[in-house]
Formats: structure tokens, sequence, C-alpha cells
């Protein structure tokens, strides 16, 4: 999914009342996102990629400010810069009303229960991967790395929705050759588009997901694979022109394309044998669930790997917007549980994601209850809060002391949203 | 006795474990660092584990990692910044040229000079700040300075790293010497004047992390830029652990101030007694102490003219602040800048050339950095609609080095008479009075939570932890 292309962004900022301007972020930003003046350090919410590497290295805290903000209300670089304190929080349903209509968004009664309550799902996210997670290479390729580009081959493009119908996303595979750009599941890598923006600037770069597993879409290449939905037009329906989506999308077989990353610490598998995986997404963000998926059935496949349930929730505006429905099907079903959501099948009720979960309660219960089972959510930003409410009531309703498991899963990573 | 893992034990990224030589040189001082640091170090906290941060990589996700641990048992770290390949030199005389990754025989005696320089404040201030704790106003703030005490430690394990690797004999002898001498000391006494000083209090400790540290900043940053590539990678990284000793220094006094308006503005009142009754600093002792530790630590960047200054420069061991930034031709020959001198009881400037002037130069661009804090300072205060405003004196006032050490000037850059100076050097400076009454204030608070009365608890806690988290654990 083009990042520029999503409506609602959540938004970094810095605190300028806290910040004392150490210049440590700046110094840090693999994507160069954070500049000052001599008031006030920001970050440009057009170069942000969420990495978070500059996090843990700021003194004061003042770095960890996020707003849930309509793409096209985003504070500007200019404005941020005469701050003198943050701007109030804008209302949760505010930023929610601006996204109706996406596939995921929350259904009527959730998002009552989220103006009631201002539940903030944010909270749960866990800032570590599971104990058993495989150590991740980040920013080895960015302008703060000694390589600021790597170079990859187009080695494959498949398009996996049906032609004729209007949901065109692609299967791309890049190859990195003998050059070293090793990955995990979840990891997600940055696209630089050719050529210059409307001002004359460098595009920057725009994330994606990797839907490969570590060994490669092919197993022992040094390639990875990408989903990528071509935007053609923005959530009002207006005619916009994704710029990565669709420069990925037209790629040949052959075509070079500049890439940073890889990107991502924290929303890493677990790798202990019995480990459980539960994957809810939207979309485009099942990439990440392709590649976990499919690097369980790699390990399951070698005899290697004992046990440990898959859960699939998966959503869409209908079956035909899916990426790779068919080759899901053909799972065993002692392998994945897979349920699907659609939310715009004709003559049907429209069904979320956190609906088709509410159905599995039972089941979700025990795995929110078993320390041995990880929890991963990725797509739109307006499932997110109706994902998390969804388990919250689960584990409620099972008896289970949310706020205290809530907090726990958070701790011990495994509960991991990334949501854009 | 050599059954500890040196390079398990100290997490490093300049291949420890492979280099013999500097293993051993780093076991023979390791004992007596530790035995330094129970003589000197933090006074009665051996078995107290402390929620510190450690620097374990130089990635973003590896450099803070947060967990109790006892001081004595920190993991300090030898650490260099990732290298860029091929780096050029990028100012003097060698610009062009490929940076060095030995030291060049001609400037070895200079580059040690300014590694043992450095490095001699790191333990310095450990001394200066070790009875600290007793007094501490919360477990958060004594957290705070525990941290920055390990942190000085793995400074000067950094410079000892680069003496040892790199300067032989002479650079083990250096290192020794860095734990032998003492802040304070009559016989044995730091390089720096600044380093000699008592913190006696936490409004000093305050005042001297965000004026003191931040000299520190500024002279990291100038040896970042050095055409020597291990001390321009090691300072690199220092520079992200300065950073929060200085948040601690401003956050402090902005605590402080916080307080103090606070109770002012309960009392309606900006009588100094009446608000030192009420057991909270006032906002001309909090003055006076800034004038006193911003003058004494811009004395600590050397002589406002200084043909060291100019050789350390042309020969490329020490750049200028943000060197790599600006768009000058990175030479200065023939170039001038002012300097401040006194003339028939006046402050006039004069032009010297640029190269020799290169210590006021770092000086004017460290006052700018510290002035803007000031105002930041001041914007509490006019959050709390109070008309009163903290200023940072003038550059002449109170100086010991220099041209200007000389003469009298006020803090808002008027010369003044001896007799005017006595008269008025209590309205200026601390007094033995203000720090017996500040002194008055510090009794020790360490329940998780609490805040000594004199300062505003911080707006957050550390690692995301809340401000009432057990960042102590007392043993």
């Amino acid at each position: 999914m083009d990042q520029s292309d999503i409506i609602v962004i959540k938004q970094h900022l810095i605190d300028p009342e806290i910040c004392i301007r150490c210049n440590t972020c700046e110094a840090t930003c693999p994507v160069g996102a954070i500049t000052h003046d001599s008031r006030n350090y920001v970050v440009d919410a057009d170069k942000c990629n969420l990495c978070m590497a500059c996090v843990p290295p700021c003194p004061t805290g003042s770095i960890d400010n996020w707003r849930n903000m309509p793409r096209s209300k985003a504070y500007g670089v200019d404005e941020q810069l005469t701050w003198d304190t943050l701007p109030a929080e804008i209302a949760i349903e505010e930023s929610v009303n601006a996204s109706v209509g996406i596939a995921a968004a929350p259904s009527p009664t959730v998002a009552a229960a989220v103006d009631e309550t201002a539940f903030n799902s944010a909270q749960y996210n866990a800032a570590l991967p599971p104990w058993s997670a495989a150590h991740a290479y980040s920013n080895l390729y960015g302008p703060k790395s000694r390589e600021s580009t790597i170079t990859a081959t187009v080695a494959g493009n498949v398009r996996v929705t049906e032609v004729g119908k209007q949901y065109d996303t692609h299967h791309i595979v890049l190859d990195f050759g003998s050059l070293p750009f090793p990955v995990l599941e979840g990891q997600s890598i940055g696209i630089v588009p050719p050529g210059l923006d409307a001002n004359g600037r460098a595009h920057h770069a725009r994330q994606y997901s990797i839907a490969s597993p570590r060994n490669g879409e092919r197993p022992g290449y040094n390639n990875v694979s990408l989903t990528v939905k071509r935007v053609l037009e923005d959530h009002d329906g207006k005619p916009v022109h994704g710029v990565a989506s669709n420069y990925l999308c037209d790629a040949k077989v052959g075509d070079k394309v500049e890439i940073i990353g890889p990107f991502g610490t924290t929303f890493l598998m677990p790798n202990h044998p019995r480990s459980h995986i539960v994957m809810i997404c939207t979309g485009t963000g099942s990439a990440p669930m392709r590649a976990m998926t499919e690097w369980r059935r790699r390990l399951r496949q070698s005899g290697k790997f004992e046990g440990g349930k898959l859960m699939l929730f998966f959503g869409a505006r209908s079956q035909e917007e899916l990426p790779y429905f068919g080759p899901l099907s053909s799972l065993p079903k002692d392998f994945i549980d897979i349920n699907f959501a659609f939310s715009r099948t004709p003559n049907q009720p429209k069904r979320y994601v956190q609906d088709a979960m509410r159905e599995r309660a039972a089941d979700i219960a025990k795995l929110i209850a078993d320390p041995n089972a990880y929890f991963y959510v990725c797509g739109l930003k307006a499932m997110e809060e109706g994902v998390v409410l969804a388990m919250a009531d689960i584990a409620k309703a099972a008896g289970l002391d949310w706020h205290a498991m809530g907090s726990d899963m958070k701790k011990q990573g495994r509960l991991h949203l990334e949501t854009y | 006795m050599s059954a500890i893992n040196y390079s398990e034990k100290i997490p490093n990224n300049v291949n420890l474990s492979e280099d013999r030589t500097l293993k051993r040189a780093l076991e023979q001082w390791q004992p007596n660092f530790v035995n330094w640091w129970d003589e000197i170090g933090p006074v009665d906290s051996t078995d107290s584990e402390v929620y510190l941060r450690t620097a374990t990589s130089v990635d973003p996700q590896g450099w803070a990692q947060f967990g109790h641990v006892k001081m004595r048992d920190y993991r300090w770290g030898i650490f260099l910044n990732p290298t860029t390949e091929n780096r050029k030199i990028h100012f003097g005389d060698h610009k062009g040229e490929d940076a060095w990754n030995d030291v060049p025989g001609e400037y070895r005696a200079n580059l040690r000079r300014i590694i043992v320089t450095q490095g001699d404040t790191e333990p310095a201030s450990v001394e200066q700040q070790r009875h600290l704790g007793l007094t501490a106003p919360s477990m958060y703030d004594l957290r705070n300075l525990y941290q920055i005490n390990v942190e000085e430690g793995r400074h000067l394990w950094a410079m000892v790293y680069l003496l040892h690797k790199h300067f032989g004999r002479d650079g083990r002898e250096e290192g020794e010497a860095l734990l032998e001498r003492r802040s304070g000391d009559e016989n044995n006494p730091r390089i720096l004047g600044a380093f000699n000083e008592a913190t006696p209090d936490w409004l000093a400790f305050f005042m001297f992390t965000y004026f003191t540290d931040r000299d520190g900043k500024f002279q990291l940053c100038a040896l970042a830029e050095s055409a020597f590539e291990p001390l321009a990678r090691t300072t690199k990284f220092m520079l992200t652990e300065e950073a929060h000793h200085m948040f601690v220094g401003e956050s402090g006094v902005s605590r402080v101030l916080a307080r103090t308006c606070q109770v002012m503005n309960e009392l309606k009142t900006d009588d100094v007694t009446k608000i030192r009754a009420a057991g909270v600093i006032d906002l001309p002792t909090i003055q006076r102490y800034l004038n006193f530790h911003f003058s004494v630590t811009i004395d600590l960047f050397g002589a406002d003219e200084s043909s060291n200054a100019a050789t350390f420069y042309s020969s490329g061991l020490k750049g200028r602040y943000e060197e790599g930034k600006r768009t000058d031709d990175h030479q200065l020959r023939g170039q001038t800048y002012p300097v401040l001198e006194a003339r028939d009881g006046q402050l006039v400037e004069k032009q010297v050339p640029m190269l020799n002037a290169l210590n006021e130069v770092l000086r004017d661009d460290y006052i700018k950095d510290s002035i803007a804090g000031v105002e930041r300072w001041n914007k509490v205060l006019e959050k709390n609609g109070l008309p009163h405003r903290l200023k940072a004196p003038h550059k002449a006032f109170h100086r010991q080095i220099g041209a200007l050490s000389g003469i009298k000037v006020s803090p808002d850059g008027r010369v003044v008479s001896d007799a005017e100076w006595n008269a008025m050097k209590n309205e200026w400076l601390a007094t033995d009075a203000d720090r017996a009454f500040v002194a008055s204030l510090m009794g020790r608070v360490v329940d998780a939570g609490k805040f000594a009365n004199w300062i505003a608890p911080p707006a957050m806690g550390i690692n995301r932890n809340p401000v009432d988290f057990d960042y102590i654990r007392f043993n």
C-alpha cells in the first residue's frame, strides 16, 4: 500500500515543551525525516516511515508523540516550527469519520464504544519482538547508512487479482543478486521511485511489507516479494496516481529498482516450537501474514517444526479483491484456520474482520490467555481500534482482566499492530 | 584473575576479542578503574540496583537497553560510530586527503593532549558529583544522576581505549594518570578549572549539567569532525549519551522554576524572604547560580586568541562545530573574526585572524545554544504568568581566562571599577549565604513517586515508565 495515498495517517510529532534540541533524533533518523530551525525540531510526515529508530535514543521522551490525522490535515513542517506546545489531540471519531468508506471501517456499534471510552488501541502495541524472534537487521541501506540505496532487479511481476476487475494487485519479486539484504517476515522495505516530484525534489521512499519468508520468495535465492495494489483513486473516489504503486505495477522483468531498508525490529514472528500465530489483516496488509504463513509452511514441509496453530482473519470488500485467495484455500485445514470477512458482497450484510473474530471468541479467548500465542494486525488504520476492541471484549466475556492481559501482551511482545 | 571474559563483559564494536595487545592493556586497566569507582564513585550506591540504560551496540535498537543493574556491574562498552567508507578530511591543510586511521607521528603529542584533556573531564565530574546521592530530591532524579555517572565512566573508557589502542606505552601511562588525578585535589588536580569546583547541591548539579555538559557537547562535536577517524567516530557516539546529561540539567532547572512559580503564585509575592521561608529557591538566587555556571563554563573554551587552536584546526585534529554543514573554504587562511578587549574602560571588538580565534568561534556557538535554552526556561515563567525573566550574562562577565580575565564586567556588559564590582558581586554571583540556603533545602527524598518540596515532578518518566516507577531498588 502506498503510504501517501491513505487518508488517515499516524503522524509523528515532537513535543516542543519537553524537547531539549539535542539533535540526537535528527542524527539517528535513517530517512532524513527530522529537521530543525533555531526554535524547534520537527518531523516531516511525508518522509517519516514510523521506523521508530529515533525513539530509544531520545533522552527526554518528547519524541514519543503520535496523532491520528487525516492525511489532508497533517501538520506541515512550517507549521510545526512555530509551535511552543503540541496542539490538542483531535477526537478519534473525527479522524475516523474522515475515513468512512474504507473497507475495514469499524462497524457503527464499535465506533460508538470508541467514542464513549476513548479506547486507545495503540497503547497495547508491543515495542519488543517475541522472545524467540530471530535477530533482525535494519537500516542497512538509507541516507544515514554506509550505502544510501541498494539496487534490486525485478525478477517477476504478476497480477494476482482478476483482470478486468477494478482491483489491480500485483505480486512483485525483487532480486538482490550478490548484495546483502537479509530480511525477516514482518519487516518492510522502502521503494525510491525514480524522477522528481511536483516540487522538483527527489521522491521520498514508499514503504511496503515483505510478503516472502526469510530464505527468499524462491527458497535459497536472494529475493523478496511484495504485494502492491495499484492506486488510481483516493478514498473519496477522486482520481490520483499513486507514484510508487504505479511505478511498481508497471515494472518489467529486468528493470532496476532503488531500495532502502530493511525496516522493523518488533513485528517479527516467534520461532519456538508450539508457538501460535493469530493474523488479522485487510487488503495488502496480508503481505506479512503471507510471509509468516509461508515460512511456517516450509518448516512444516521439511519436518523440522512441531505444532503451533496458525489462525488467519482476512478482510476485504469482496472475494475478488483478495490477493492470494487461490493459494490460501489450498492450504491444509490442520495447518491454518482461515476466516474471511467480506464487507461488500451483494445481498449479504457487511462483515468486518472484527465480526469474524467475535464469532470465534471461544478460540481467541484461549489464545489471548496462552503465553505462546502471538497476535499480528496489519492493514488500514481504521481497522486497528475495532480489532483490539474486539479482543478486549472477547477477553472480558471470558472472565479475563483485559487491562492486565493487554499490558502483559504488550510487555511480552505478543500483540503487534501495524496499520497505516 | 583473568577468568573474566572481557569481550563479553565489555560490549564493543572494535573487535576486542581479537586484539590481544589492546585486551591485555584493558585487562590491566579495568581493575584499577573499578577500584577508582569504588573509592571515589557515587557514595552509598554499591548495593542499589538502578534502572540504567546500557549501550550494547551502536544501532538505534542496541544502544539503549534498559534494566536494573548494580552500577559496579554496569557494562562499560567501547563503541565507534559506523564509518563512512573512504572518508576524506574536510578542513584544514590536509583537506581532501584520506582520513587517518592511525596517528600521524607529527601530530601524536597534540592528539594525545586533546584526548587526555577530554578524558580527564569524565572521571572528574563523577568525583564532583559523588555526594549528591545523599541529598537526592527523588528516586527519579537519583536514577538520572547515576545514569550520568556511569556514562561519564563509559566516556572515560572511550578515551582510554583510544590511548591504549593508538599511543602505546605513553597512552597506557596517561590512562593510569586519568585514574590518579582527583577533582579539587591541591597536589594532583584535574586538568581544567571548572572540573575542580565542587558540585555541592542539586541546583548546582542541574546548572553544571546544563552549562558544563553542553561545553562537553561542543567539544565532542568539534572532535567528531577530526581527521583522526577513531577519535571522530568515538566522539560521535558519545554525543548520543551527552544529550541525556543536558536533558537532566535543562529539565531540572525547569522543574525548580516551575515549583518556585507555583509557590510565588500561591503566596502572590516575589519577596525573597517569604519565598525562601516557603522552602523553595527564589528566582534571584537561581539567576546568580546561572551567572556563575555560565561564566565558569565559557572559560573552558580557552583563550580568545590561541595559536594552539589554530594548529589543531589547520592540522585537522579538531574542527569547528558543524564543520561539515558550513559553506566557507574550510581552511580560513586570511579570514578574520571579532574578539572582545577592554580599551579605555570600554569593551571593543577587534578583528583577529580567524584561525587564532577558533576558541572564540566555538565559544560563540556555545553561547547561542545556551541562550536558546535559557529562553525555554523563561517559557516556564511566562506560562505561570510571572513577569520575571532569566538572562545569560554578558560573555565578558566574570572571566578568568583570556584577554577579558584582567577586567571587571557587569552581567549586562559594562566595564566596572573594582569598587563597583566589590559592592555588587553578591548581587551577581551566588554567595556563600545563597549556597547555605540551597543546601538547607537538600534533604534526601527517595520514596518512589515522592519529590522534595523545592522541585516539581517531571512531565514524564524514563523509557515510557511512569514517574512513580521503581527506578532504584535499594538493597
